[in-house]
């Protein structure tokens, strides 16, 4: 598996606000067996999450989304039985304003909850693999290796991102936004740049979770989009060859053929940078028929946008939960880099020599992106 | 009228018809897609260019449907600048207000005048317009215990004389300017406000949006105070606490046949859907009635109707407009029912859902394929005489379509005009200092109340380009005409012949039984 298998989701026609675009995405039928529910979590956003017993980090963690294989409340309209205590609710502010509860350490990003439940951190999955890219180091001591990394490991790092309330235009745009009947997913397009993907197993999840956008993390590079970037141009349809309709039923045909128009030109020419890459899986949970992967792009230095994101996949791959994260251009050279280096075993030389350029030209480039550590101080 | 038109006639027409679109829809309050500012501004502009521009027909507009807020607007501006007008001008515009200003329900007309003296305007005109309607209340007491400190600044204001003695002016003017001094009145209302500060049963004789602040300070139980409190409700206010005053499932007999439409529309639309499946049959005569009524003689005279209605996600309005696109929407629902020959009428919602009464704002606009299903012949294959389309002018999935199916069916399907399409639009959009348009060749009308949409649908005509501006004008003198004629005693009288319906429909106007 190295790609994103959208089959079952229809792309509707785009609602445009500003400079932001949203194209919802529509299941015929939810996918079976599987729930998303939400978890808030208090101190505007604040967490701590421990990753083993020696390693923890500190982020940005408004909420967490708790998967449900279990089959119950499914059927029951208001989430009955167990899983209503899972953050159905969408703000649970009578709770968090009454009690204080002390600040919660979060267990590890992905955590198995009692029955079949799976509590993760959205985007955190991604995020934590995206900053992890090859920092184990090379498996063999040498000579370059400085002796603090080998002692006491290497020095965290750290990615700046936005707020969705920082994008500008986002949180209008989700909120004027009309959500269809069916609908399973959406697709962020910032000045017609894609800014992250969304997609539930079923429609009530969505509703739910539609507003959370605007408290998801975004790339640099969404931000300045949104900041500087004009108003985009609706998608206007427009019905060519009038002369041949002499029916209402061709008007009809025509009409229609627009829609399907739209939905060819997005899948081809909006979406084409996430969905023809190809990705590396890497499996962080099984849950019964599905599993919850998250992915890296190949980091290929081509200009187009990269994303990496988490994903849940029913027994046929098919994507049942999907989020992304748009990287920025610096972040994209980052993962190039380490992805060189630690394709040619951590040697200057031989990196060098895949990368086209001088071994001085590389170690300019190892300390420009800010990964000075990796190098000894007389390289 | 066959006379050449200049450009300029024509872009003078195109102004005012914006205008209009613009004073019957906006109300400076916060919409679905734009805030309470953005409306302000534009509106404000709208307002100054018109005024300098076209000072006439500014003042003139006082005689159409437009809302309130904005006749409030017009008469604040053309007492503002009475200086850039001539003295016959100013003749022609003093009568104008004084029609309008006895139409306005009391508390906007006091809001008024705090703006007059807020913006410092006290001029012997302006002044004599504010006594002889101050003059014209019916009973002053009674305004300046519901509107005192209204009464107070426009008493103040114009040199009210309320000369001491024991005529009735004396204790208005006693009980505005020097409370506590009369140990009682002989007014019995100004009687009953002295009393309920400290006697429980003169609260009941108080009006009641008066008596509400005492009685919490008397800690009266909310619903023994409505049950004393309901006789002396305005019609308005008793459709407004009736969910309150039901006990168990007996609701006290309010006669909603007799409310406006789209005031019932918007109760109708504020129950939960199974009160609304249960009072199924009620809640449809009601507005049955109440659209017969508003129809009057247009009723049956429309022919086949057809009607595109948006019930989608964005016809809930804001927090200030609740659900209000939705209300017209279900208000036009009912009078082109009755506007229409009898079971030539249908009905498409964007949704696709058929109930009328269960509408909610919910999902997308897919506005071109509902006005390719509304175009569909009825049966016998009977093409619609009127396609009527009710929406905010938003069309999303896709964006446009709407307006290329109307290009494309009037250039290729009915070159002829057999069927004549109107788009009435709820929503003004402060960016486009107008309603929003569907397509160039679809006249488009701002509405707020459903009960106008017939008077609507001949201003409409104008904006179709078919009719040119020297109709418009001569329209327009019409209108003042009537609206004049009339005159300023029986000023409600105009209005009923106009709208073919009994004219206090309009929002917030008194009616103490």
């Amino acid at each position: 598996m190295n790609r994103l298998e959208l089959t079952g989701l229809t792309t509707r026609p785009s609602q445009v606000w500003g400079g932001v675009r949203l194209v919802p995405l529509v299941r015929e039928e939810p996918v079976a067996g599987l729930r998303l529910h939400r978890e808030v979590y208090e101190g505007l956003g604040a967490g701590i999450v421990e990753l083993d017993d020696r390693t923890h980090y500190v982020s940005y963690i408004p909420h967490g989304l708790v998967a449900d294989w279990s089959g119950e409340g499914s059927d029951a309209r208001d989430g009955g039985g167990q899983s209503a205590a899972y953050g159905t609710q969408f703000s649970g502010l009578e709770a968090a304003r009454t009690v204080r509860l002390p600040r919660l350490a979060h267990h590890r990003t992905a955590k198995r909850r009692p029955g079949d439940r799976l509590r993760f951190l959205p985007l955190h999955l991604a995020l934590e693999g995206y900053l992890a890219l090859h920092f184990g180091g090379p498996s063999t001591a040498w000579e370059e290796w400085s002796r603090r990394a080998l002692q006491a490991g290497l020095s965290p790092r750290a990615e700046d991102t936005y707020l969705g309330w920082s994008v500008r235009g986002l949180g209008d745009a989700l909120r004027v936004f009309e959500i269809h009947p069916d609908q399973c997913g959406v697709m962020v397009y910032v000045s017609d740049a894609l800014a992250a993907a969304f997609v539930v197993p079923h429609p009530e999840d969505y509703r739910l979770l539609h507003a959370s956008l605007v408290e998801d993390l975004y790339g640099e590079l969404v931000h300045q989009y949104g900041l500087y970037g004009a108003p985009v141009p609706e998608f206007g349809a427009r019905i060519g060859g009038e002369e041949h309709i002499r029916t209402l039923a061709g008007l009809r045909a025509a009409a229609l053929g627009q829609e399907r128009a739209w939905a060819e030109a997005h899948d081809g020419l909006f979406a084409r940078e996430l969905l023809d890459s190809s990705y590396g899986f890497e499996r962080v949970y099984r849950m019964g028929s599905f599993t919850l992967w998250r992915f890296l792009p190949p980091f290929v230095r081509d200009g187009s946008g990269q994303h990496i994101g988490e994903t849940i996949t029913d027994h046929k791959g098919r994507v049942a939960y999907l989020k992304t994260f748009r990287l920025s251009d610096p972040q994209i050279r980052r993962g190039h880099l380490l992805h060189t280096l630690a394709g040619a075993d951590w040697e200057l030389s031989r990196a060098a020599e895949a990368l086209g350029a001088t071994r001085e030209e590389l170690v300019r480039r190892i300390r420009a992106a800010g990964f000075s550590a990796l190098l000894k101080g007389n390289v | 009228m066959n006379t050449p038109e200049s450009p300029a006639d024509l872009v003078a027409a195109e102004d005012l018809l914006l205008f209009v679109n613009a004073a019957i829809t906006a109300t400076g309050q916060r919409e679905f897609r734009s805030g309470a500012i953005s409306q302000h501004l534009s509106l404000d502009f709208l307002h100054t260019y018109v005024r300098v521009n076209y000072r006439r027909v500014y003042a003139a507009c006082l005689a159409l449907d437009i809302n309130d807020h904005n006749a409030a607007r017009i008469v604040l501006g053309l007492l503002e600048t009475a200086g850039e007008a001539s003295t016959e001008e100013r003749r022609a515009e003093g009568r104008l207000i004084a029609a309008r200003l006895a139409l306005l329900p009391p508390q906007r007309v006091y809001r008024l005048f705090g703006e007059v003296r807020r913006a410092g305007i006290n001029n012997r005109r302006t002044r004599a317009i504010l006594r002889d309607w101050l003059a014209a209340r019916p009973d002053l007491g009674h305004d300046a215990v519901k509107y005192r400190s209204g009464v107070k600044t426009a008493a103040r204001h114009v040199h009210l004389r309320c000369p001491e003695g024991p005529a009735r002016m004396a204790e208005v003017g006693a009980f505005l300017f020097r409370p506590g001094k009369l140990p009682r009145y002989g007014h019995p209302l100004l009687d009953a406000w002295r009393r309920a500060h400290y006697e429980q049963g003169a609260v009941a004789e108080l009006p009641f949006s008066v008596a509400e602040g005492f009685a919490a300070r008397h800690g009266m139980k909310r619903a023994v105070f409505l049950e004393r409190a309901a006789p002396r409700m305005t019609r308005l206010e008793r459709l407004r606490t009736q969910e309150q005053r039901a006990v168990g499932d007996r609701r006290p007999d309010v006669d909603l046949a007799v409310m406006p439409l789209t005031r019932l529309a918007l109760y109708v639309l504020a129950l939960p859907f199974a009160q609304r499946a249960a009072r199924r049959a009620e809640l449809t005569g009601a507005l049955r009635t109440a659209a017969r009524r508003a129809a009057g003689g247009h009723a049956g005279s429309w022919g086949r109707v057809h009607a595109v209605l948006d019930d989608s996600f964005s016809s809930s309005g804001s927090g200030q407009k609740r659900r209000r696109p939705l209300a017209v929407a279900l208000a036009c629902h009912y009078l082109l029912e009755a506007l229409a020959a009898p079971g030539a009428y249908r009905a498409v919602w964007t949704s696709g859902r058929g109930d009328a009464l269960l509408v909610r704002p919910w999902g997308p606009t897919p506005l071109g394929m509902r006005v390719l299903d509304a175009l569909e012949p009825g049966p016998g294959g009977a093409v619609p005489d009127r396609l009527v389309i009710v929406s905010d002018g938003w069309d999303n999935a896709p964006a446009g379509l709407a307006g290329e199916v109307l290009r494309v069916w009037r250039r290729r399907l009915d070159p002829g005009r057999r069927t004549a399409v109107v788009h009435v639009n709820p929503v003004y959009d402060s960016e486009g200092f107008d309603v929003r348009r569907l397509a160039a060749g679809v006249p488009t009308a701002g509405i707020r109340d459903a009960e106008d949409l017939p008077a609507l649908v001949e201003i409409a005509r104008f904006a179709e380009g078919r009719a040119g501006a020297a109709e418009l004008h001569a329209y327009l003198d019409r209108r003042v005409a009537r609206f004049l004629g009339a005159g300023v005693g029986a000023g409600v009288g105009a209005e009923v012949g106009d709208r073919g319906a009994v004219g206090d429909g309009r929002p917030g106007r008194e009616a103490v039984s």
